[in-house]
């Protein structure tokens, strides 16, 4: 019965927050309170007593209060007899325990700066990455929010053997879940489980070891609040806003291995009031009635292999896999694994060898649905090391078939083919390459997996336009430079009529609104020349989408009466974005920063902000951690310009958004951009200069500063007047 | 071996241990009990009394109305059905008028208090808020006391209100209950104006349509439960403390052999809680010990007993029917009373020991008792006269006999706030687990027994619905000398969950409450309104409380105020259960009190005077509800996909599973 974990619970939590409050007074003797402390780049400080109280833990000394609200918490322990209610002085306690490991692990970063790798994959023996910084959680958030991580296990403990923790941990992969990993069974880590049975550890493949100790926990329920702060436009101090859009939207739960200590209690109680349930494997008393979760809170012995799927039931998750019968692991868990030189066992194209893969629409009589076909060598037929030339070409027909959409779906074969454990896939059209891994072929991998992935997935995804699908794999020269011939005048078509696509020539636009189950508020508006600022959706994804599911987060827009060419406003887009936002927003400037921008959920690729001294532009990429001229690093510019709050000189943009003709037209165009991260700059380099060279001022690019040349306003301001940037010497925007 | 009072018919056998034990003592056997006098009265109540059709109203009469005899209806005309329905409304107004004249009392001394004129100090300041943002009172940068000064008085203004506009506190209600009293042209404006109306209706040659009379019987029953009463918990609590669970005792066992036994007796908290203050300040414990006491031990009797209880973990010594059984003790030294519910045979009783009975009230005077006026602004003074006078008695104590292993433990406390709290933390308070395993079945519905005590029905009535609820799965509110007897009966330990039915055990376990919470004083039904709507607000239990699986009951109720509360529950759209009603002589009006109601407000009253029948009838209703509402078909678990999730915001699927964000929380 409860009343074992909720007295269970109030233990721990006494023990947590003692231990944690003698760490601090050791520190604040060891620092002094001035001491700065805190959460590598982030801009949610502690995250968990941000999001819940509203306070910014800055320094040592600001853990006082902190500690003083925990003591505020901790109710007495529970008595044999004549208990009083216990169930809500136990959450209390699970809070408070969560304020108290916070603190402690925001000292442990002082204390012992090497205890956490703070990457994204364990480095040189370190395993335990700690806390995940800005940058990996707003990659990570969009896997959130677009739904394709509809989640996360909080893993405390480990499995009794190896073998069962792989498959544990597989299981949650295929179900595209995250794992965080924390503290150990009997001193056994799942983490090390994993990586004893070569399971590649880390971010990219949602193996996430967090930390050796139960502490670490609280980096879980971190990242939950800030998903809610960043995307779900949920104010800091908003407790009760955070915890029920947790409930509602993040599906995560906790599971436990072995025994359960009354410190896992008390993280498991804190868990509770996110809607986290617990599953354990261990004979541990039940909560089965329900209310603060969706479903059961705890659940308890519960065999190995049946626990996943107990697992999300008991949190009331659906998640929608179609089995693609191939021998190996498949789903989106896999898509950021890595095949390192000692695991490979071919490559395919990427310089190596030849390498195309292109899609086409045929006739309906043109196309076998079904048919693979593999000409040339397979894996078979060759010796580890020898590489292999490679097209795929996939035949598509359907009644609602346009040519249009034939890039769209030929872009899902990068993640698509990504999904295969054991398989990694980077590039598109002819410069695509693969690495089979050993792993793969040991599993049985034939190239012919690849077109039973493409036509399944595809058929999945792509149902409503094709109806059938055939897949030709060649591994011979001569016929894979034929396709490549066909792929090149495809692609060559197919960039004329991308080309001569502007916002003027079609009427309608396209709304997406597919992250609003994290960011309810937010509507993205996408034409032909502004794509979406997660740079995922462009405009034909847009319409892809809606022929797909005509009542989808994409719907067409007529875009109506121009009311102002230059600031981009349409008549029939305000009215929609009106509607959309339910009222939120009531203007919108497609072109603009300063005027009616358009609102972000969160998981955008860059922001725009103003810099008035240099009367120009600055945008920051989401990778870059540095600090910018706006005084802001990214993570502090992101909280001004998400959770799709309108903000004038705040703005989510896609990379693709730099190189458009509409970028900024309300502001004076790329003349205005003054400041990018070198990183970026490199990476839009091409398309940049043949822009700057568009609007005659080829000089542009190498006047646009980098971090190189400053990161003050000061200092930019400096080198833009010894460049002669065009900005100074436009109408003021301020 | 039970005492069986014999030669009353309807009087039953007395079963309370503590009763038995102290009256088959020597030093009770000159003690007359209210059994005692059922006994000697050696006659039945009279039929036209009881069956609600003596007309008294005019001096033509009374008359004796036999309805259906063409010739016994009154000398002016009145029907069987007018007499009955203006008798009941007289109850009512009786009722209402008691509290609220005792809220009244609490709202001056909130203001007095506001003021810095007492010994008390505003306590809870997030109440204080809530209230005063209900009053259109502006709150920011405002000092506490500022803000109850300006509530305090806008409270008191509601009770000699002269306008039209609706009082303030039905604004709480839910908007479909709001709408239909509207409707009804009973929304209650001055809370004392509806008393005075009901009266003048029920004066000779008024109002004489039964339907019309009842109209008025809601709004001024209304105008007690939404109104005064409502007001009386709230700023009490503001005052003294909103209540959290606490431990205590009751029963005739918390009396100590070696302590000043002072009993407060009566309904308003404002003495008992100087007297709590007084009983700790040096000077009067240091003149306790002179008198070779260790010190004063309070003991609350009847409501007063209930509101200390519940705030400060005193504990309480008796209830209503056991007031006499108390002095019999011997033991205590002064019985402190003020108003309502003191039998005037206490004074008598008393004579047989050294035990004072001191009323403290000008409004409330006795033969034979000592007075000494409680002065609320010099309440510190008024208390330490009041002990200082039982300290006095101690020496004077002759034999006497405490029960003392006849208590029990009872966790108490639950208010509104302490069930919000309790079943989700600081941090997710809220009713959803309540409404989520009402509507999944765990817990059938919540079952409310009220009122009083009395001799004319076996003292376990109360206990034995009890127990045949929860063990259906039924959550059982109490509040008045009813949780006082369920308190005895050892419902409020958390370990009674043992005694439910599966279901609710586990619910109980889970949140480590008893299947039996105790809400307070009479006027605290109130809370049970708010409880209630708090309900209709959490959502998936239907729109108005009349959807709600829930019902009242007040067995052995004896005051009239309990059928003030019976009017104010069944005018909010709740059924409640009685044992008898003063209406039995009047067919059309009976049939509507105990159907046709259910028309007018979605409810009406049962009579039934079985407990187990009683019982029977809340399970029966309660089943009726869950089927109305559909959720006693099997709900399948509803698991969330990307669409669902996206869909939440839209509150498109608030009837499954998680309930989303659909609604402000």
């Amino acid at each position: 019965m409860s009343k074992i974990i909720c007295s269970a619970a109030i233990r721990g939590a006494h023990k947590i927050i003692d231990m944690a409050e003698a760490k601090y007074e050791e520190a604040v003797k060891k620092y002094g309170p001035e001491q700065e402390v805190g959460f590598p780049n982030t801009a949610y400080f502690l995250p968990v007593i941000y999001s819940m109280l509203g306070a910014k833990v800055n320094n040592i000394g600001d853990m006082k209060d902190i500690f003083q609200e925990c003591r505020k918490l901790l109710p007495p322990l529970v008595t044999d007899t004549m208990w009083l209610p216990y169930l809500a002085p136990a959450l209390d306690a699970g809070m408070a325990t969560f304020f108290a490991e916070e603190m402690f692990e925001a000292i442990r970063y002082l204390d012992d700066p090497g205890f956490y790798t703070k990457t994204e994959d364990p480095t040189g023996g370190n395993l335990w990455l700690g806390a995940a910084d800005d940058v990996v959680f707003r990659k990570r958030g969009v896997e959130f929010v677009d739904g394709t991580a509809p989640g996360f296990a909080a893993i405390m403990g480990a499995p009794p053997t190896k073998e069962i923790a792989s498959k544990i941990a597989l299981e949650l992969q295929e179900k595209n879940l995250y794992i965080f990993m924390h503290d150990h069974t009997d001193g056994v880590r799942m983490s090390e489980q994993l990586v004893a049975n070569d399971v590649q550890v880390g971010w990219n493949t949602r193996l996430v070891p967090f930390g050796p100790t139960y502490t670490s926990a609280v980096f879980a329920i971190g990242f939950a609040c800030r998903v809610a702060l960043a995307f779900g436009g949920v104010k800091p101090g908003d407790y009760r806003g955070n915890l029920i859009y947790n409930k509602d939207r993040t599906f995560a739960f906790v599971m436990a291995f072995g025994p359960v200590s009354d410190e896992w209690y008390a993280n498991a109680a804190g868990a509770i009031n996110w809607g986290f349930p617990t599953i354990s494997d261990f004979d541990i008393p039940e909560v089965l009635p329900t209310g603060i979760c969706t479903y059961e809170h705890v659940v308890s012995n519960i065999p190995h292999d049946e626990i996943v799927q107990k697992a999300i039931e008991v949190r009331g998750l659906k998640v929608n896999v179609t089995k693609i019968d191939i021998p190996m692991a498949f789903g989106p868990a896999f898509e950021g694994e890595r095949i390192r030189k000692d695991d490979l066992f071919m490559e395919c194209g990427g310089g190596r060898t030849a390498g195309v893969e292109v899609l086409i629409s045929k006739g309906m009589d043109e196309v076998h649905d079904g048919l693979v076909t593999v000409e040339g060598p397979d894996i078979k037929d060759i010796q580890q090391g020898q590489n292999l030339p490679i097209a795929i070409l996939v035949e598509v027909a359907g009644r609602e078939m346009q040519s249009d959409f034939e890039p769209i779906l030929e872009r899902q074969f990068h993640h698509l083919i990504n999904y295969i454990q054991g398989i990694m896939h980077m590039g598109q059209r002819n410069i695509m390459w693969v690495r089979i891994g050993k792993a793969a072929v040991e599993k049985g991998f034939s190239f012919e997996h690849f077109g039973r992935v493409l036509h399944g997935k595809l058929h999945q995804e792509f149902g409503a336009i094709v109806d059938k699908i055939q897949v030709k794999i060649y591994t011979e020269l001569p016929k894979v430079e034929e396709v490549q011939e066909l792929a090149r005048s495809v692609y060559e078509e197919r960039d004329k009529r991308l080309g001569t696509m502007t916002d003027e020539t079609e009427e309608v636009f396209y709304s997406c609104t597919l992250c609003q189950s994290f960011a309810p508020s937010h509507v993205c508006i996408i034409t032909p020349e502004r794509i979406g600022m997660c740079g995922a959706y462009n405009w034909l994804d847009g319409k892809a989408s809606f022929n797909i599911n005509p009542t989808g987060p994409n719907q067409p827009i007529e875009k109506g009466e121009c009311l102002d060419p230059s600031l981009g406003v349409f008549k029939g887009i305000n009215d929609f974005v009106s509607q959309a936002s339910r009222g939120a927003v009531t203007d919108l400037a497609c072109y603009s920063l300063m005027t009616s921008p358009m609102t972000a959920c969160g998981c955008f690729e860059a922001i725009a902000a103003m810099l008035p001294q240099c009367n120009g532009i600055m945008v920051v990429n989401r990778d870059h951690t540095g600090m910018t001229p706006s005084g802001m690093k990214f993570t502090t510019l992101a909280g001004m310009a998400g959770g799709g709050a309108q903000t004038p000189g705040f703005m989510g943009v896609s990379k693709h958004y730099m190189t458009s003709p509409k970028l900024f037209m309300a502001e004076g165009g790329l003349e205005r951009v003054v400041w990018l991260p070198k990183m970026m700059k490199e990476e839009i380099a091409e398309k940049l200069k043949e822009r700057c060279a568009a609007i005659g001022k080829p000089e542009l690019f190498d006047m646009i500063a980098t971090e190189e040349n400053g990161t003050t306003e000061e200092e930019i301001l400096k080198f833009l007047k010894e460049k002669g940037h065009p900005a100074l010497e436009m109408e003021a925007v301020m | 071996m039970a005492v069986i009072r014999n030669g009353c018919e309807s009087c039953a056998d007395i079963t309370c241990k503590s009763t038995l034990e102290v009256l088959s003592q020597d030093i009770a056997k000159n003690v007359n009990t209210a059994y005692d006098r059922v006994r000697s009265r050696g006659m039945s109540a009279c039929l036209f009394g009881s069956s609600g059709t003596c007309c008294r109203n005019c001096n033509m009469g009374p008359c004796q109305i036999i309805d259906g005899v063409e010739e016994m209806i009154g000398i002016c005309g009145a029907t069987a059905d007018t007499v009955a329905a203006r008798n009941l409304a007289r109850i009512i107004a009786a009722g209402s008028a008691s509290h609220t004249d005792h809220a009244r009392e609490m709202v001056k001394g909130f203001i007095a208090t506001a003021k810095g004129q007492t010994a008390h100090k505003i306590q809870d300041v997030e109440k204080l808020h809530k209230l005063a943002t209900l009053f259109g009172i502006e709150i920011e940068d405002r000092d506490k006391n500022e803000i109850a000064l300006e509530l305090g008085e806008k409270a008191l203004a509601e009770f000699g209100s002269q306008d039209d506009e609706p009082i303030t506190m039905l604004k709480r209600a839910p908007a479909k209950r709001q709408a239909l009293w509207k409707k009804l042209g009973i929304e209650p404006r001055g809370i004392d104006r509806e008393v005075t109306e009901m009266m003048h209706r029920t004066h000779m040659g008024v109002d004489q349509e039964y339907h019309n009379l009842m109209l008025q019987g809601s709004r001024c029953a209304l105008s007690d439960g939404w109104g005064s009463s409502m007001l009386s918990t709230e700023l009490t609590d503001i005052m003294f403390g909103t209540p959290v669970p606490r431990r205590a005792i009751v029963d005739l066992g918390v009396l100590k052999s070696d302590m000043v036994n002072v009993t407060v007796h009566g309904h308003e908290p404002l003495l008992a809680e100087s007297l709590c203050i007084a009983a700790q300040e040096p000077d009067i414990l240091e003149l306790a010990k002179k008198a070779g006491a260790k010190g004063i031990n309070l003991a609350g009797v009847c409501c007063t007993g209930n509101e200390i209880l519940m705030r400060r973990g005193i504990p309480v010594a008796a209830g209503f029917i056991q007031q006499e059984m108390a002095l019999a003790t011997g033991a205590i030294e002064a019985m402190v009373v003020d108003v309502q519910c003191v039998m005037q045979s206490v004074a008598q009783v008393a004579k047989n020991f050294h035990t004072d009975i001191i009323t403290t009230n000008y409004r409330a005077k006795m033969p034979d008792a000592v007075h000494i006026q409680f002065e609320e602004h010099d309440a510190m003074n008024s208390a330490k006269a009041i002990l200082t006078k039982a300290i006095g008695n101690y020496k004077k104590r002759g034999k006497f006999f405490i029960p003392e292993k006849t208590k029990s433990d009872v966790v108490v406390g639950f208010s509104h706030e302490t069930i919000n709290y309790m079943l989700g933390g600081r941090f997710r308070a809220s009713y959803r687990p309540l409404n989520d395993n009402i509507i999944n079945g765990r817990i059938r519905g919540v079952g409310a027994i009220v009122g009083c005590d009395n001799y004319k029905y076996t003292d376990e009535s109360h206990e034995i619905i009890a127990r045949e609820l929860i063990k259906n799965n039924i959550l059982v509110l109490a509040t008045g000398c009813a949780a006082t007897s369920l308190g005895k009966a050892g419902l409020m330990r958390p370990e009674a969950a043992e005694f439910c039915g599966e279901s609710l055990r586990e619910v109980c376990e889970t949140v480590g409450m008893p299947p039996v919470l105790h809400m307070g004083s009479c006027v605290d039904n109130s809370r049970i309104l708010i409880a209630a709507t708090e309900m209709v607000r959490e959502g998936g239990l239907g729109d108005d409380i009349s959807d709600l699986p829930a019902i009242g009951t007040a067995p052995l109720y004896m005051s009239e105020k309990a059928v003030a509360i019976g009017q104010y529950f069944v005018a909010s759209g709740a059924q409640v259960v009685f044992q008898s009603l003063p209406i039995t002589g009047s067919k059309a009006f009976n049939q509507y009190m105990t159907d046709g109601m259910m028309e007018t407000y979605g409810a009406h009253w049962n009579i039934a005077e079985d407990p187990k029948e009683i019982a029977r009838i809340m399970i029966e209703k309660i089943e009726q509800k869950r089927d109305a509402l559909g959720i006693n078909k099997k709900a399948e678990r509803v698991l969330f996909d990307m669409e669902m999730r996206r869909d939440l915001g839209s509150g498109a699927l608030s009837d499954v599973g998680c309930h989303g964000v659909a609604g402000p929380r």
